[in-house]
């Protein structure tokens, strides 16, 4: 390159024409949490279509709407009506929501890691200085991050909607804060699942099904069987029941240790040693979805 | 100074061993690594990468070693696959921008540096356009620039002329010619033609089923032979031009012979050794001469083949030849 120029005599140093050509980077490098930070932004970014095409918007922020708007009307009703409670209680709403967040799921963990999978773009990452717990942190995180986004923000307008109608400040800020801790295990325990299955199936169309038939089906399963349970008058093993879908493990902690009241058949709250059984397999399906990305991407790796 | 230093380095799965021994010294500049589909070529890029641990023996690359310092090593190097790995839903500048803020760049530095990046690899307006409808030419120019975004000391090329046509060839291998003249970058580049890397490369490294064949710097191989193939046009005086320049080369006393057969317009193509300078003027006399017009007078280049069936032949003549060719037999 440097293509060079002389307009005059050649002694005229200062009165060549310099194509800069290439120039180095000299300047800072940030090395691994940096571009840990970098991906999370921007896979959490890409979980609401944020920078990619206006057709990839379309649907995270559809389910977006549809779960807040429900919340707006109840709140709209409830200060309407002179309510001294909210029609739904916070902790009920994501159970009562479950199909919209499954969906919301089943549609952004395969975007997040399947493409990468798919176009083979994995080796670059572990080409450069970030590890394969870097980058499943980095997806883990983001994903859960979306989620929790999706089902905190219609609590939240319930919230703000019960302070403006002058509902007890006490109670509603209780409930509200237990609401939070709920969705935000439910967040990291969707995320997990909804990651292990898309990193598995690299073709987006699978990671999809999969995904909708271990959240959805197995929640009408479980529903199901406790129905049974319940017109058989087995109560006892309702909560035993509730230990195999997502979407009741949430319900059976929530219902044991958050204030709120089962929704299964028969409204059998879970004792406290079920619960704890429960929160102990939540945990272990977080810990366990972790564990499995991270052995995942070891075998992906270059 | 030396950019890769590798020690008797091996790699062994349980059905094969990848890299037998391996040691080998490679200095700045644009080093070549020829080997048949198989030979070790990327799995010696994933141990020099810190990804891949080595059964026996070390490695160091840039002075740190890939065994401990596999991190300090990638945020100084770039790699740039051999297989497609380009998401096609995005544009080459977004994606390019996100890859050089993994390599740890601030967001302002990794803007500027993808613009520049993108321009010296030849790509302008469409860089804005999604990769999806970019040409195989294009795609390989991305991967290029994801791989030197970050300016790094070293860049390792797996296979970057694969599926391109000979201009784009050209064009690629022009091009990382550049990263060292012009960039100041090293570059290990890899190939399975030993003829395309010749012409682009400072020093290449031959490996054969793990084991290093031959390890010497390109001008040996075209100062030793030069084989210069001529085609002449055929004219009334003389039907049958090519055969007028063998008998009248033949009688200046320089031999001939013809390209082996079965190819398509072997019969029409001289082969002929060049002594010099003198040579080339000679040809052109005696095609001028004549009468004849001259079609055609390139340089040939070895084949992988010949080293593999020469390398005896070669080692004696041979000074910069490293320690270990004696691995390969």
């Amino acid at each position: 390159m440097a293509v060079e120029q002389p307009l005059t005599s050649p002694a005229g140093d200062q009165t060549r024409i310099h194509d800069i050509g290439y120039r180095g980077y000299d300047g800072p490098r940030l090395g691994r949490a940096y571009a840990r930070r970098s991906l999370y932004s921007q896979s959490l970014r890409g979980a609401y279509g944020l920078g990619r095409s206006a057709k990839s918007k379309v649907l995270p922020m559809l389910l977006f709407a549809v779960m807040c708007v429900p919340a707006a009307i109840m709140v709209a009703v409830a200060v309407a009506t002179k309510a001294h409670e909210l029609p739904v209680a916070y902790t009920r709403y994501a159970i009562m929501m479950q199909a919209v967040i499954s969906l919301y799921v089943a549609a952004q963990a395969p975007q997040s890691v399947s493409r990468d999978l798919r176009f083979k773009t994995v080796p670059l990452y572990f080409s450069r200085p970030i590890e394969t717990a870097d980058y499943v942190r980095a997806k883990f995180a983001s994903l859960a991050s979306a989620i929790f986004i999706l089902t905190a923000a219609p609590l939240l307008v319930m919230y703000v909607g019960a302070l403006l109608s002058k509902l007890g400040f006490a109670h509603q800020t209780k409930q509200f804060a237990e609401g939070l801790v709920s969705v935000a295990l439910l967040s990291l325990l969707f995320a997990g699942i909804g990651l292990v299955i898309a990193a598995v199936t690299p073709r987006r169309g699978f990671g999809i099904a999969a995904v909708i038939a271990v959240m959805i089906i197995s929640y009408g399963a479980v529903s199901t069987l406790q129905a049974i349970a319940d017109v058989q008058n087995h109560s006892g093993v309702i909560p035993w029941i509730g230990l195999f879908s997502p979407v009741t493990l949430i319900d059976g902690v929530q219902s044991a240790f958050l204030g709120a009241t089962a929704r299964n058949p028969g409204a059998v709250d879970p004792s406290t040693a079920q619960g704890v059984v429960y929160v102990l397999v939540v945990l272990a399906l977080i810990a366990g979805s972790y564990g499995l990305l991270v052995r995942r991407y070891k075998k992906v790796g270059l | 100074m030396t950019v890769i230093a590798t020690e008797s380095l091996s790699k062994r799965f349980p059905r094969v061993t990848a890299l037998d021994r391996l040691s080998v010294d490679i200095g700045p500049g644009v080093t070549g690594l020829v080997g048949a589909n198989g030979a070790g070529k990327s799995t010696l890029i994933k141990i020099l990468l810190g990804l891949s641990p080595a059964s026996e023996g070390r490695a160091e690359v840039l002075g740190l070693d890939v065994a401990t310092q596999g991190g300090a090593i990638r945020e100084r190097v770039g790699y740039m696959p051999e297989h497609d790995c380009l998401p096609p839903d995005v544009s080459a500048t977004e994606f390019v921008v996100h890859m050089a803020r993994m390599s740890g760049l601030p967001p302002t530095a990794a803007r500027e540096r993808t613009a520049d990046t993108l321009r010296h690899v030849g790509l302008y307006e469409e860089r804005y356009r999604p990769i999806g409808g970019y040409s195989t030419g294009m795609k390989q120019r991305v991967k290029l620039a994801q791989a030197l975004v970050h300016d790094p000391q070293l860049v390792f090329l797996d296979e970057p002329t694969n599926g391109l046509d000979p201009v784009g060839r050209d064009e690629m291998l022009g091009l990382i010619r550049r990263i060292h003249t012009d960039f100041g970058i090293s570059v290990l580049v890899t190939s399975h033609l030993l003829g395309e890397l010749e012409r682009t490369c400072d020093h290449v490294v031959v490996i054969d089923g793990g084991k290093l064949l031959r390890s010497s710097s390109t001008t040996d191989f075209t100062q030793t032979t030069t084989t210069l193939a001529i085609e002449v046009t055929d004219s009334d005086a003389h039907p049958d031009g090519t055969r007028a320049v063998r008998d009248a080369l033949h009688a200046r006393g320089v031999d001939t012979h013809a390209e082996g057969a079965g190819l398509p317009g072997a019969g029409h193509i001289l082969l002929l050794t060049a002594q010099g300078e003198e040579t080339y003027d000679l040809v052109r006399d005696v095609v001028a001469d004549l009468g004849l017009g001259l079609v055609r007078m390139e340089q040939r280049r070895h084949h992988i083949s010949e080293v593999f069936t020469g390398t005896d032949e070669q080692n004696s003549n041979d000074e910069q030849r490293k320690e270990a060719v004696g691995h390969g037999g």
